[in-house]
């Protein structure tokens, strides 16, 4: 694993809105290709993360390298399926509409899209089992349905690097599936996948690399070496139940309450 | 059929209805962004905002639609620079600016005798006044405008949808919102002449909204939007003409009863 380039770095990053730091002394670093899961309790500053990798919080302190040079200077090369309620699900856009958008990177301000641009995204309304939804409003859609338009939209961006925040949470199985199968598909395509979740078993048997944070980060390895009682005491607290038999519960029962701008909730 | 022509005998006819035409095709347009990114207070806000810039331009003796358009564009980048780093909300913003703009424009007329007439033109439009002068400002001015919003079709559809790709496609949001607000300003000022300030919001607002009611993606959206725009100018300036009403209410109501139509259709379909 060290000899791999490393694609993606943070380098004692703090991140924050306003006076107050949500993410303090972050360092780590994402080998090209991983799946990433990034775990942690409510209100750890799991979304806050993400924000600063998309570039729309700025950072307090600290660097974040993408391929060693700084975020930003390269366009289009981080994708991202932002969480249901920061999208205006009223807008009047096709699913093939939103799709395009992730071309839009690629096309220009002014040319219509190209035959391959086309193509893209009907490969990609493809993948996501969604091809026959194309020309309906993203609004008349379910849930599941939405989160796999947004992703479409994020494999024809054709990134290097995908965040998905809570893809897991309140979604189909279908859509659960699809998303895992795409996970595998962009590791054959040396995409890097950084995703939060709550699901532990599945940032366990899923994925390569676990990331555990909790304001902080408290550990960072293959899910063999994260998920340890000590690791995870430190990042659940009293919501980590120790049984007997070495089984571990956490409990999780809350409502989040870290910081999220809404556009209009549906 | 003559009673069709018969109004178009006059020139200044021809012209209000050109004016009202164009004015109403351009609101309608801008007004899908108005709708859709729930900018309506802040149309309202802008049309009043103009007037200490027209009560300026009438004191020095300028240019009554320059007057206007600098007011505007002033007031426009002033709410983007109180609300951009997110200390004061933008609706707080434009609250603000709104009432001190609307009061200092009523505290410069304060100090005028005739202004009576002006400002009642101003506030609800005199369509039937445009000066050839006039039309051509409005036309080179509406062109401009619809242009820009051709040529920034993509930055606006994303920027309005969904700022999160924005940021990621490293679009520069700032400008292109800015640059929104200030086209909004000049729609505004374009309008003074046919509707006036008070009812150029309407204008921006209820053509669009009727547009969002009967399709599904955005281009679609501005062009029913558009249509909708322009027939109302035409028959409410009829009306204005035939029964004597002020054009600027005549054209408000008359899209009004587009909207109700669309509304009542809208509803009836999904029963």
């Amino acid at each position: 694993m060290t000899h791999t380039p490393h694609r993606l770095e943070i380098e004692n990053v703090d991140i924050g809105y306003g006076d107050k730091i949500v993410l303090r002394d972050l360092s780590f670093q994402v080998p090209h290709g991983a799946r990433v899961a990034v775990v942690g309790p409510n209100g750890a500053g799991k979304s806050t993360l993400f924000k600063a990798l998309v570039g729309i919080l700025p950072l307090k302190s600290g660097r974040i390298l993408i391929h060693g040079e700084s975020l930003g200077t390269h366009k289009d090369c981080v994708a991202y399926v932002p969480q249901r309620e920061d999208v205006d699900w009223r807008f009047p856009v096709t699913v093939q509409d939103v799709v395009m958008m992730g071309r839009f990177g690629q096309i220009g301000w002014l040319s219509r899209p190209s035959l391959r641009d086309k193509q893209l995204v009907a490969k990609s309304l493809e993948q996501m089992g969604i091809s026959d939804l194309a020309a309906r409003s993203i609004g008349e859609l379910s849930g599941g349905q939405q989160q796999r338009a947004f992703l479409a939209r994020a494999i024809a961006q054709e990134p290097h690097i995908l965040l998905m925040d809570e893809p897991f949470t309140g979604v189909d199985v279908t859509t659960q599936e699809v998303t895992l199968n795409l996970l595998e598909y962009l590791q054959t395509q040396q995409v890097t996948t950084i995703i939060s979740t709550h699901d532990l078993n599945l940032a366990a048997s899923r994925f390569d690399l676990v990331l555990l944070v909790n304001h902080r980060l408290i550990a960072y390895g293959t899910p063999q070496q994260v998920f340890t009682k000590e690791h995870l005491a430190s990042a659940f607290g009293n919501s980590l139940l120790v049984m007997e038999n070495g089984m571990m519960l956490v409990d999780e029962c809350c409502p989040p309450d870290e910081v999220h701008t809404h556009v209009e909730a549906k | 059929m003559n009673w069709l022509l018969e109004p178009l005998a006059y020139q200044f006819m021809q012209r209000g209805l050109l004016a009202s035409v164009i004015v109403g095709v351009l609101c309608a347009v801008m007004g899908t962004y108005v709708v859709l990114r729930g900018m309506a207070f802040l149309g309202d806000a802008m049309a009043h905002a103009i007037l200490p810039g027209v009560a300026v331009a009438y004191l020095f003796g300028g240019n009554l639609l320059v007057g206007a358009g600098v007011a505007a564009v002033l007031v426009a980048l002033s709410i983007g620079f109180f609300s951009r780093q997110g200390q004061i909300k933008e609706d707080t913003a434009i609250g603000i600016l709104f009432a001190a703009a609307l009061s200092l424009g009523v505290a410069l007329i304060s100090t005028m005798q005739t202004y009576a007439v002006d400002l009642s033109h101003i506030l609800f439009g005199n369509v039937l006044g445009v000066s050839p002068a006039d039309l051509w400002m409005i036309a080179i001015l509406s062109l401009l405008i619809l242009l820009i919003v051709g040529l920034f079709y993509k930055p606006f559809l994303v920027i309005s949808f969904d700022p999160v790709l924005a940021a990621t496609l490293r679009l520069p949001a700032e400008l292109l919102r800015n640059l929104m607000l200030v086209l909004l300003a000049l729609t505004v000022v374009v309008s003074l002449q046919t509707v006036g300030v008070s009812l150029a919001a309407a204008m921006l607002v209820t053509p669009a909204a009727t547009a969002y009611l009967l399709t599904r993606r955005l281009w679609p959206m501005m062009l029913v939007s558009a249509l909708i725009g322009a027939v109302s100018s035409v028959i409410g300036l009829y009306l204005s003409y035939y029964f004597n009403i002020v054009s600027g209410s005549a054209i408000v109501l008359t899209a009004t009863a587009i909207f109700l139509l669309g509304f009542l259709w809208k509803r009836t379909k999904s029963i």
